[in-house]
């Protein structure tokens, strides 16, 4: 064990110690914000996923991940608009609806992550390492374009179509759970559950991690890698979408600017957990959004933004592949 | 190690590197004396590049000790070891590709180099007497290995042997004691083999020790004073060529078992 | 010897040699900023009725240049990518800002400091230059992403912590009255509104646009001349050396760490000292000035002027910061006299949904300047006036294809 393992267990030694301490002396808050936190994380981990399976496959840092996160919800919520669904009531409409959004929407944002990935990334794959970046810079302020000329830096309402209200809220040993933590964290397990079997099963799955481990090779093995690339940004955006539709659905408020410091604590989430690994940024997601949601209450907010960049850096320094990065030999 | 130490430069004493489970340079002892051609060779994945990494500081032995000129040096990093005096090349040459070939001789000059930060920024004048004499001096090795005319080209320009010649010449610029080449003929014409060969032992006309990764037989035949033969990590003979040739184990290493 | 005797006298034109150095391409593009940077404040003030306002814009892109060439140390030279390069300008700043205003007063010290800019301008490049050095020494050891990933976490931490410590900085209410510098003596004519050419002493910069720009000017071209003497020095190589091959560069005897090390904290300094600057040419200093989105413009500043290249990436930062600050802003009005000229004036009042061509016009500047970022990119990927090294390695690129099947076959 070398000096970082060290430094990396003491940091999270320290950091059980002062959340078992508060969950002693006062279990329900601490249950409530354990709850929240992880149903924060639960959205933060899908749009993490698109990250690190980005960078995993063509090593770059996909600034406009984030807004399409947020173009997703934006979208959702206009369609939901067409629909005259109730807020209040949860019938069968609402629940055909967003059975029909979901897809719709998802297929939506795959396409258009692709179209970004054809126009703005492939033509510069073989260019100096940054010209792809500021692309991806320049996509994020498009799609924040976009999305500013449709709506202005007005509040965007997604409607409040989950079943609330008494009925569907219970209290389990004093600590409040809402029908909608419940959505959010079952929504996203099995949207990662269905990724998991995916890259681990399929043909195309296979694909893809051949060539975020050697593209040269995988092309030499007859995988097409435009293709492979294309779906990669596919289903990263699918998820972004999943998350996006479920962060409306949860926070029922968004801006054309969200994507922005969501998508920096979703790439942070990707790096947390070892960026290019998938189960890595499931995790650095939730484990990210149990951080926010514990500073938010035992810190204070304002520190919140410190305190997740602050450990961001510290393991990097302590275990410089995150939490589930293999520790792999510099070429 | 019972040899007089001042004629040894370089002494390994029961280096060994694992990966994991992975033995990959296994209880190796050898000593290269000053002022030889010294040869390290074997099949494929035998662990010679691995215990010239680990000898040059790129990984630090599991176990075992590196003495140079007497002073162990056993995992020092790669830049203390350059200014300690090994150079090396590396088997898929790593030139700075997108720097002139003067420039590239010129980092090789880094480490025997005075000019600090404030001398660099200013221009001062002992920075640029620096600079003017470094760039002689790089020069002079470009013309010593004969690509003297490819001064100002890009180094990723050159042809592949030429290339080669270049690792070489960046290389001896650090002023070594010690070269370490790692399969320097490789992919080379035999007129161009026979090149190398001479150049080899123009270098040892500059007071340089050479130790070599070879395949190529002919070439370890022909300039190697003495030779180590690894296989699977471990060093299996030991000796002058016509010794290493005849050994049945070197034999079998090569050939496999039923030769 | 004899011809030169026999040659005819030469004009000093001639002796110039202007024909053989402008066959230098960075020589013309230095030339041509010389030439631009001196005839400009004449021709804005000729052309705008004396309204300084141009000049102070360009003053403003001035502070933009110097981050533009000390990211350049970091990203073009030493190949280190660097995320949060405005957490040093935004130390340089509040350095400046605390020592050389009342706000220190209301601080829990309640005393407030005065210093001189000139001495706090060195200030700030040391304190941004150690806050360098010790993000750098834990982390310059990472593989080349993490180190974009931590300087990323820092930029997003050091401004919130100014916002935060708000009995020392204020917080989210800013830094105001901040000294402006001071000259012995300065000249002082029509041009910066007085009557007539003289001498003021003592000189305070004021709000004076244009003893601003001569100011940034300046210091503009020390650093030019500075990072030229760098990049063509020791270091320089080392640098260059450990951007292609990390490890053969420590094979070589490079101290990769130590040597990073500097690239860095010369980039945080040059940042610290333009945060200085900026503190004391605007006046004043909030947490908002210094967010991710600065970082970021100076890195498309130097990846859209041409990474290594110092004459690119001062082009390309002149450019952005007047696509970004005069440009973009500009637009809405010009293309509502547009409208107005050629007849369809009617667009421009607002009816219904149709906000009007103005507002309308203001609404896509974001995605305007996404699509401007991207087209350029794509059009030219090493950058407008990029480094020798950079043209080459797009040339190589396209036939990587071929070689890594050559290089198969080798191994």
């Amino acid at each position: 064990m070398t000096f970082t393992d060290y430094g990396f267990y003491v940091l999270c030694g320290t950091a059980i110690v002062l959340l078992a301490t508060q969950a002693v002396l006062d279990p329900r808050t601490f249950f409530q914000v354990l709850d929240f936190g992880i149903a924060d994380g639960a959205i933060y981990a899908l749009v993490a996923l698109g990250y690190t399976m980005v960078y995993g496959i063509i090593e770059l840092i996909n600034f406009a991940h984030g807004d399409i996160f947020t173009l997703s919800a934006v979208i959702g919520s206009a369609i939901l608009g067409f629909f005259t669904v109730s807020e209040n009531t949860f019938s069968l409409t609402e629940f055909v609806t967003l059975l029909l959004v979901f897809p719709v929407v998802m297929l939506m944002i795959g396409g258009i992550n692709v179209t970004i990935e054809r126009v703005a990334y492939r033509p510069l794959r073989n260019a100096p390492r940054l010209a792809p970046l500021i692309t991806a810079i320049g996509m994020s302020f498009i799609v924040e374009g976009v999305m500013y000329l449709w709506h202005g830096s007005a509040i965007i309402h997604f409607p409040d179509l989950l079943p609330h209200g008494p009925g569907f809220q219970t209290y389990i040993g004093g600590v409040f759970f809402t029908f909608k933590d419940i959505f959010v964290i079952v929504a996203a397990v099995i949207l990662v559950s269905l990724l998991a079997v995916f890259i681990n099963a399929s043909k195309l799955g296979k694909a893809m991690r051949a060539t975020a481990q050697d593209r040269d090779a995988a092309q030499l093995m007859g995988i097409d890698i435009n293709r492979t690339i294309s779906a990669t940004f596919f289903i990263g955006a699918v998820l972004a979408a999943a998350g996006g539709i479920i962060y409306g659905l949860y926070f029922n408020n968004l801006d054309y600017h969200l994507g922005f410091s969501v998508g920096l604590i979703a790439f942070t989430a990707a790096v947390f957990g070892g960026i290019g690994n998938i189960p890595g940024a499931a995790l650095g997601g939730l484990l990210i959004g149990l951080v926010k949601a514990f500073s938010d209450n035992y810190v204070g907010s304002r520190w919140t933004h410190i305190i997740v960049f602050s450990i961001l850096i510290a393991v990097l320094v302590f275990r410089p592949t995150g939490l589930l990065g293999m520790r792999v030999p510099e070429k | 190690m019972t040899d007089n130490l001042d004629d040894n430069i370089l002494v390994l004493n029961n280096v060994t590197k694992r990966f994991g489970g992975l033995v990959a340079v296994d209880d190796v002892s050898l000593s290269i004396k000053r002022g030889e051609i010294f040869a390290l060779i074997g099949p494929n994945g035998a662990g010679k590049t691995t215990l010239f990494n680990n000898v040059t500081g790129l990984f630090k032995p599991t176990s075992g000790h590196v003495i140079l000129n007497g002073k162990d040096i056993t995992g020092s990093k790669p830049h203390e070891v350059a200014r300690l005096g090994i150079a090396r090349t590396f088997q898929n040459i790593r030139l700075f590709d997108y720097m002139t070939c003067l420039d590239n001789v010129r980092v090789g000059r880094h480490v025997r180099m005075h000019s600090k930060l404030w001398d660099g920024l200013f221009k001062l004048p002992a920075e640029r007497r620096e600079e003017a004499r470094v760039t002689e001096e790089a020069m002079e090795l470009l013309r010593f290995v004969g690509i003297a005319r490819q001064a100002h080209q890009y180094a990723r320009n050159l042809p592949y042997g030429q290339q080669r010649r270049l690792e070489i010449a960046r290389a001896l610029a650090t002023e070594p004691k010690l070269l370490l080449l790692d399969e320097p003929a490789a992919g080379f014409t035999p007129q161009e083999k026979v090149e190398l060969m001479a150049l080899v032992r123009k270098i040892l006309d500059r007071g340089v020790t050479v130790w070599l990764i070879e395949h190529d037989m002919k070439v370890v035949m022909g300039i190697s004073e003495r030779i180590v033969v690894l296989d699977h990590g471990e060093k299996i003979a030991e000796g002058p060529p016509e010794e290493v040739r005849t050994d049945p184990r070197v034999i079998e290493a090569y050939l496999g078992k039923s030769a | 010897m004899s011809n030169r005797v026999a040659a005819p006298p030469r004009s000093l034109f001639a002796r110039l040699r202007l024909r053989e150095r402008i066959r230098d391409r960075d020589t013309a593009i230095y030339g041509l900023l010389l030439l631009v940077a001196l005839v400009f404040p004449a021709i804005s003030l000729y052309t705008s009725d004396g309204s300084t306002y141009l000049i102070a814009v360009a003053g403003h892109a001035g502070t933009y240049v110097l981050l533009a060439i000390g990211l350049n140390v970091v990203v073009g030279f030493a190949g280190l990518l660097d995320l949060g390069y405005a957490a040093f300008f935004a130390i340089g700043a509040y350095t400046y800002a605390l020592f050389a205003s009342q706000q220190l007063l209301a601080s829990p010290i309640h005393h407030a400091y005065h210093f001189p800019f000139w001495l706090m301008m060195f200030v700030g490049l040391i304190i941004a230059a150690s806050a360098g050095a010790i993000l750098g020494f834990p982390t310059l050891r990472l593989r080349g992403d993490y180190l974009a990933i931590v300087t990323l976490g820092f930029g997003e931490i050091v401004p919130q912590v100014f916002q935060n410590f708000d009995q020392w900085t204020g917080g989210i209410n800013a830094i105001g009255g901040i000294d402006q510098p001071t000259l012995p003596a300065w000249v002082t004519g029509p041009w910066a509104g007085a009557d007539s050419i003289s001498i003021v002493a003592p000189f305070s910069f004021s709000f004076d646009p244009i003893a601003y720009y001569v100011l940034i000017f300046i210091l503009v071209s020390v650093a030019i001349v500075l990072v030229n003497n760098l990049q063509r020095s020791r270091l320089g190589r080392a640098w260059m050396a450990i951007r292609e091959d990390e490890v053969a560069a420590a094979a070589m005897g490079i101290n990769t760490v130590t040597t990073k090390l500097l690239a860095f904290g010369i980039g945080a300094s040059f940042s610290g000292f333009a945060g200085a600057y900026y503190g004391a040419s605007f006046g004043l200093v909030s947490p908002d000035d210094f967010l991710f989105i600065v970082s970021i413009t100076v890195l498309v500043m130097i990846v859209l002027g041409g990474m290594g290249s110092i004459p690119g990436v001062i082009v390309g930062a002149i450019t952005v910061y007047f696509i970004l600050n005069w440009f973009l802003p500009l637009l809405p009005p010009a293309v509502q006299s547009l409208a107005s000229s050629i007849g369809l004036g009617s667009l421009n009042a607002r009816s219904g949904d149709w906000p009007g061509l103005g507002n309308e016009t203001q609404n896509v500047t974001l995605l305007l300047f996404g699509l401007i970022l991207v087209s350029m990119m794509l059009v030219r990927p090493q950058g407008l006036f990029p480094s020798r090294v950079r043209e080459q390695e797009l040339k190589h690129a396209t036939g990587q294809e071929d070689e890594a099947a050559i290089e198969q076959a080798h191994a």
